[in-house]
């Protein structure tokens, strides 16, 4: 009976998981550059948050058109609804990928950077990114309950990032400006992370009808 | 369920209703609000329509009928030996699916309730006519053609011109039974319009198959299904996150 529409939600799924794969890309290539100060591989990031602002429009375009069409109601109605707020954090996921990419491009021929925990920081995000996701597409609450407990950990990254920043400086005071830039990575990171808490929110609001905040749900 | 807060004008409690055979309603408790629109929704057959022609004893002259439990208007059993059922049809008045208006004039359709419950007077009359016209919306229409036969107006005309014959006796509740299926998107909306501002004054109870008309109007939604009533509440929340599995399949489609 309602085939047509089915195919529709079907088809918006398969669209978020492509963005979703996108964002991991992103920050999967900005986070190399990074460990091995490329310029090469920070100049592929912008195309991939270019291609992210359009996979937003496109996710846009289905949603309002399912708004529109087919007028839906409580769950179908919430799966729509979390779609169109968690295209935002995605897109934003591109754009902080790109920052970083752009820091990187920018970065002199200094020492080696000190990357470890970046990188270790990078990783956890994209598990993040990628959960988070999936947990849209199988509307999976404990999966997107597990994205949300993950992001103390990238905090508490950053917390070590600092630290470990703090020192350098201490030490090597020449090394301030890249400590600087060691900092706006991490803290890129940071929001990467956050962003991804956002979209498991609205994955637990579109299979419960609850979100965090909870006068989102009543007003 | 409803708001702690809101009053209750009708009740039932354990309303069962047989058609012969087909137990057409089981154990129906429900309290609706007085002064809000609720809608009844569900698929055909599901027992909302007998539901809303219950609440002014409708279904008496149905051949084979059998009612029992209770249904309490103002906390009085309408199904009680010494109710007078003409009297209880004058306080909860009912709109049908199809426009109906009587093949008189519109003046004499508005008046055709006030005359039969005794009032002569000509001036009361006219008064009463201009008030009903006016209030259901109709009035600029047909204020210079009040002689003429109702039966000429458009279809959505005829219908708010039965919603006055309706409200010219002062109802206390109005029922409405599809009443905008079969009128045009301008026609609904004027009749969608008129009950959000009757409600102030009145209670509407309407059946509905239309899913979006009962979330721009009602302030609470009933779903009937298979004779039973599967869920009550609020209609933000019902179509939003609906309690019950079966209500969230009917509302998005799946099934009905």
């Amino acid at each position: 009976m309602r085939n047509n529409f089915d195919r529709q939600l079907r088809l918006l799924g398969s669209e978020m998981r492509e963005m979703g794969v996108l964002c991991e890309d992103a920050i999967a290539l900005a986070a190399k550059a990074l460990s091995e100060n490329s310029k090469e591989l920070a100049a592929r990031v912008p195309p991939i948050a270019s291609a992210l602002d359009r996979k937003e429009r496109d996710v846009e375009n289905i949603c309002l058109k399912l708004l529109l069409r087919q007028q839906p109601v409580a769950g179908d109605l919430r799966q729509i609804s979390a779609a169109l707020k968690m295209i935002t954090d995605m897109e934003r996921i591109g754009d902080q990928a790109e920052d970083i990419a752009e820091i990187v491009s920018s970065m002199g021929p200094g020492p080696e950077p000190e990357t470890e925990l970046l990188s270790a920081m990078a990783r956890s995000v994209i598990r993040m990114v990628t959960s988070s996701v999936d947990a849209y597409v199988s509307q999976d609450m404990e999966l997107a309950g597990k994205v949300i407990a993950q992001d103390d950990g990238v905090d508490a990254y950053f917390e070590e990032v600092k630290k470990s920043l703090v020192e350098i400086i201490v030490r090597e005071p020449d090394m301030g400006g890249y400590a600087l830039d060691m900092l706006m990575i991490g803290k890129y990171f940071e929001r990467i992370g956050d962003h991804a808490t956002n979209i498991a929110e609205w994955v637990i609001y579109s299979v419960t009808g609850e979100h965090k905040s909870a006068e989102l749900a009543t007003d | 369920m409803c708001d702690n807060s809101e009053k209750t004008i009708i009740q039932s409690k354990k309303l069962n209703l047989y058609y012969g055979e087909n137990h057409a309603l089981k154990d129906i408790d429900i309290e609706i609000p007085v002064n809000r629109i609720t809608a009844l929704i569900g698929p055909s057959g599901c027992g909302k329509s007998t539901f809303l022609k219950t609440l002014n004893r409708m279904n008496d002259l149905v051949p084979g009928v059998k009612i029992d439990g209770q249904v309490l208007y103002r906390g009085e059993d309408i199904y009680g030996r010494e109710v007078d059922v003409t009297s209880l049809r004058r306080q909860i008045g009912m709109v049908f699916q199809k426009a109906n208006p009587f093949p008189m004039s519109i003046y004499d359709n508005i008046a055709y309730g006030p005359r039969t419950h005794g009032i002569r007077s000509r001036a009361r009359l006219d008064e009463i006519v201009e008030r009903s016209l006016r209030d259901a919306a109709i009035w600029e229409e047909v204020k210079d053609r009040l002689n003429k036969s109702a039966l000429g107006l458009s279809g959505g005309q005829q219908q708010r011109i039965c919603i006055a014959r309706a409200l010219a006796v002062e109802p206390q509740v109005l029922l409405m039974d599809e009443s905008t299926s079969a009128l045009d998107p301008i026609s609904t909306s004027k009749i969608e319009e008129l009950a959000m501002e009757l409600k102030n004054r009145y209670t509407v109870i309407m059946v509905t198959h239309n899913m979006q008309q009962a979330l721009r109007i009602s302030d609470y939604t009933a779903f009937f299904l298979l004779g039973e009533l599967v869920e009550f509440g609020d209609t933000q929340t019902m179509f939003s996150k609906p309690g019950d599995k079966r209500t969230e399949a009917y509302i998005t489609g799946r099934f009905g």
